[in-house]
């Protein structure tokens, strides 16, 4: 083989030099191990933690929304009670009420009885006394009347007619008689 | 760009870069710089996601926030989106490490003083297309039995008949040669063209600016050389984080591939 053509051989770039192959790959290799052993784990790591982070921070906003939801319903409950508690009282009112005015309306009514019996029983009263002392008068007019008649003769008949005009007419002005 | 580089090419007495270029010399001992660099990037950016996840806080700092980003990123839209959200778990540190592996490695083109992309030594890229290899092999196997798994890899679902004679060796061949070749080729190739390309405008610019007789042509080539630079680098930029993402993609496709049931 002649100097010249060996030297073009070594200059082949294609043709590679096997240390360059072997250091190489073991360099490469060691860069491998390391970025496997520390480099990657730390990313990984860093990425795994931001996950956590943004989920956990999700959690946390789903059971404040869960809270939030419970404690809506908790008073939206509250608030139903109210307004079925102030229906209650309403109607209850309404209720006692209506049974304040029957209950008035009838003592009225009894009231109103009881005046009219009392009045009714009064004027029987007066009605009995007056029919008591008119009988008492009757029987003294009866007999004035009877007497004044037997005490003047009555076979006139004119004078028979004016005796009972004077009497009625003292009846009228109250004046019992003339005896 | 190939009007420029025509012109870069036709300037007298310049050598344009080649795979020479990336032939850098030992620093000390057996050691290159693309060892020192891969050794770097590990430390770097273990360093710098152990910081930014060591808090591990629920509401994270600005530095947690950007390596959440980023971690976040492979997570759920490389691995979660790819494998499932029954598996995935397992393979985030990997596809994670896989991830900040080839972006870092691949930024180094980028930065100034490293200024190398580690992939551009093709020997990184197949380091990495093997592990990731082994990975879903490993994952198909352990799922499915060695059988199974060959099956599995071998005879897609709905074919019958003479149809296998033609299928399964294809599918053997893509699923098991094909795949970490490509895997490997598309970095290493993709990194290794970028960085040859600002070599030669940062190079052709600088001889064209400064070395070369003083033309008009030679003048307007050099400027045009930077500005391309600049444009490239700017590609770069995009390109090199295209690859950490189609490489880490790939494999959580493969991966998910061989966890799944059915094709």
């Amino acid at each position: 083989m002649s100097e010249s053509v060996r030297a073009a051989e070594e200059l082949n770039p294609l043709i590679p030099h096997l240390s360059e192959i072997i250091l190489g790959a073991v360099w490469f290799l060691i860069l491998f191990g390391l970025i496997w052993k520390f480099v990657v784990p730390n990313f990984e790591k860093a990425y795994a933690d931001r996950t956590a982070a943004i989920e956990g921070g999700l959690a946390a906003a789903e059971t404040k929304q869960a809270e939030a939801d419970a404690k809506l319903a908790e008073l939206e409950a509250q608030l139903a009670d109210a307004r079925h508690e102030a229906a209650r009282i309403r109607e209850e009112a309404r209720e006692q009420g209506a049974a304040i005015v029957s209950d008035l309306r009838a003592q009225g009514q009894a009231e109103q009885t009881r005046i009219v019996e009392a009045g009714k029983a009064q004027i029987e009263a007066e009605r009995q006394q007056a029919v008591a002392s008119l009988r008492a008068e009757v029987g003294s007019l009866a007999t004035g009347l009877a007497g004044r008649i037997v005490g003047e003769s009555l076979e006139d008949e004119a004078r028979q007619g004016r005796v009972v005009e004077r009497f009625l007419a003292d009846l009228e002005t109250g004046t019992p008689g003339v005896n | 760009m190939s009007d420029t580089i025509a012109v870069i090419m036709a300037a007298e007495g310049f050598t344009p870069p080649g795979p020479a270029d990336f032939d850098l010399p030992p620093i000390f001992g057996e050691v290159t710089k693309p060892m020192v660099m891969v050794g770097l990037s590990v430390v770097l950016i273990f360093t710098l996601f152990y910081a930014m996840s060591r808090k591990a806080a629920i509401v994270p700092g600005r530095m947690q926030f950007a390596g959440e980003f980023v971690y976040g990123g492979v997570r759920n839209s490389i691995a979660r989106e790819s494998i499932g959200s029954e598996h995935f778990m397992k393979f985030v540190p990997y596809l994670f490490a896989l991830f900040t592996f080839v972006l870092v490695n691949n930024y180094f083109g980028m930065i100034p003083i490293v200024q190398f992309p580690t992939f551009s030594h093709s020997g990184y890229a197949y380091g990495l297309a093997a592990l990731s290899w082994l990975l879903y092999n490993g994952v198909g196997i352990w799922k499915h039995g060695a059988l199974g798994y060959l099956k599995h890899v071998s005879v897609p679902a709905g074919v019958s008949g003479v149809m296998l004679l033609l299928i399964v060796p294809l599918e053997i061949l893509s699923n098991i040669v094909v795949r970490p070749v490509t895997l490997a080729l598309r970095l290493f190739a993709n990194m290794f063209a970028g960085h040859l390309l600002l070599i030669l405008f940062a190079l052709g610019g600088e001889y064209l600016l400064v070395e070369a007789s003083p033309s008009v042509l030679n003048i307007v080539g050099g400027i045009g050389a930077i500005i391309m630079f600049f444009l490239v680098s700017a590609l770069e930029l995009l390109v090199m984080f295209l690859q950490a993402y189609v490489f880490t993609l790939l494999t959580a496709m493969y991966v998910a591939g061989a966890v799944a049931e059915e094709h």
